[in-house]
């Protein structure tokens, strides 16, 4: 078996251009691999990674925003991004707009609203 | 048109170990949709870096699953080692891959066991388990645990594995496969077992690939993926093919996971013959500073870890992306058109483990 491993691809962007290269990765052929949000500095950190299943590329888009910027949802590329797309909206409160299958909080039934934005 | 009626799924149900809930909208026996509702035991694990320093959150990410724990704390520590840039000793990366393959073949054979309970076959799943049970033993006498074992830390491994031992390993592994030889013929002839198996929850090559569907349950839709093609541990030096099904069906992925079962075995087989001499960690110094992100092939499928540091003991951020997260889109295709009586072997063809996706 050929081993390929690739240096991961980092860049950044801003909301808007979001669709746009989620479209083009979609139109490669690029399989979504996860979606993570991280809170740090006081600014929400959005990382869509995508990978080539043939070469092991992995791309990672990254969006730096202020808490309150809206997004919108991939899940018209990416149908089965609502699980990541909800996941950051209860846990980090991420303002994520239009999502296909949107649980509206209820997807991890949490006592407390974004418990893992730092207090 | 047959009237439409909604039957709710889980979250207890004699199939599922873990909860899971669905909403199954029926047309006479068959599912027309299914929508998923997750979140019964969320336990916020990853928040847990604010508590806990770089090296003890090893132990926590072990305690994300019980039967891939293994796998979680070595994805964990190779994102910490990439960030660090730490090289782990030859033979810490052997070690890491015999105990990560060890894992596969319990987890599968734990999977065979309950499928076999699923579809009624009990002494098919007796057969299973006490094959597992030597993979167990195996554990308590290499580690001192048997499904929490924490010997991964950053920088390799806390434990060797002597001689005398790693032949034990082989000698235990060729019985294992001796025995599963037996029982693969059950599973793959049994017109039994076929007449629930094949053709039942058919998922293509394409929507398995637009789903975004892992692990075996992909490869089992004729998918090429495995992460161990990134050479991570000891992979590199090791000579193996994806194990892959055209069948699209349960069959297939039965068929896939006990070929990856043969397939681990032969990679241990491997690594004892390859074993280097020499050091089994390396010393770390200092804090992480920075980000990474690691991919690793659990029994499930791609996992995805992410550690992001800012040079103090405490991380910013950890994230786990569980194969059963990215496989739930994927099993809610199957469900359509399903028979009702068939979903609880279907939820089982994924291999869910909700303890991983309420990490």
């Amino acid at each position: 078996m050929e081993i390929k491993n690739p240096e991961h691809v980092l860049v950044e962007i801003t909301p808007e251009q979001l669709l746009g290269d989620v479209m083009a990765f979609k139109k490669q052929g690029l399989r979504l691999s996860q979606i993570c949000c991280a809170y740090v500095n006081e600014k929400i950190e959005l990382s869509y990674s995508f990978a080539n299943d043939d070469t092991n590329e992995y791309t990672n888009l990254r969006i730096v925003m202020d808490k309150d910027t809206e997004v919108c949802s991939i899940t018209e590329f990416y149908p089965y991004a609502f699980l990541y797309e909800n996941e950051m909206k209860e846990l980090f409160g991420v303002n994520i707009q239009m999502i296909n299958l949107d649980y509206n909080q209820k997807l991890y039934r949490l006592k407390d609203e974004t418990p893992f934005i730092k207090k | 048109m047959a009237k439409q009626s909604i039957i709710p799924f889980g979250p207890q149900h004699p199939v599922l170990p873990e909860p899971i809930h669905l909403d199954l909208v029926l047309e006479d026996e068959k599912v027309v949709e299914a929508i998923p509702s997750i979140g019964f035991v969320h336990r916020g694990l990853e928040s847990l870096v604010d508590k806990k320093d770089f090296n003890e959150m090893t132990y926590v990410i072990e305690r994300t699953c019980g039967i891939c724990s293994f796998m979680h704390g070595m994805g964990y520590c190779e994102s910490i080692e990439k960030i660090m840039q730490v090289e782990v000793p030859n033979r810490g990366k052997y070690l890491r891959t015999i105990w990560a393959e060890m894992s596969r073949v319990h987890s599968h054979l734990l999977w065979l066991g309950l499928l076999a309970d699923a579809f009624g076959f009990e002494s098919l799943f007796y057969q299973c388990w006490r094959m597992r049970e030597k993979v167990l033993d195996l554990f308590e006498m290499t580690t001192g645990g048997r499904c929490i074992f924490s010997v991964n830390k950053v920088g390799g491994v806390l434990k060797d594995i002597d001689d005398v031992m790693l032949q034990t390993i082989k000698v235990t592994m060729d019985d294992i496969a001796a025995d599963l030889r037996i029982v693969r013929k059950t599973f793959m002839k049994d017109y039994t077992v076929e007449s629930r198996l094949r053709g039942v929850g058919i998922l293509t090559k394409e929507q398995a690939h637009n789903l975004g569907a892992a692990g075996p349950f992909a490869r089992a839709s004729g998918i090429k993926m495995d992460m161990r093609t990134t050479g991570y541990a000891a992979y590199g030096d090791l000579d193996f093919d994806i194990i892959t099904s055209d069948e699209c069906d349960s069959y297939g992925r039965c068929e896939v996971r006990i070929n990856e079962i043969f397939q681990a075995i032969d990679l241990i087989g491997q690594c004892i013959d390859k074993m280097p001499k020499g050091d089994i960690a390396t010393i770390v110094k200092g804090n992480p500073n920075g980000e990474a992100f690691v991919r690793m092939e659990q029994p499930r499928g791609e996992a995805v870890y992410f550690s992001k540091a800012n040079g103090s003991k405490f991380l910013e951020r950890m994230r786990v992306r569980t194969p059963t997260f990215a496989n739930i889109p994927g099993l809610l295709e199957t469900l359509k058109g399903a028979d009702f009586a068939d979903v609880p072997l279907l939820i089982l063809t994924i291999d869910p483990c909700i303890s991983c996706t309420e990490r």
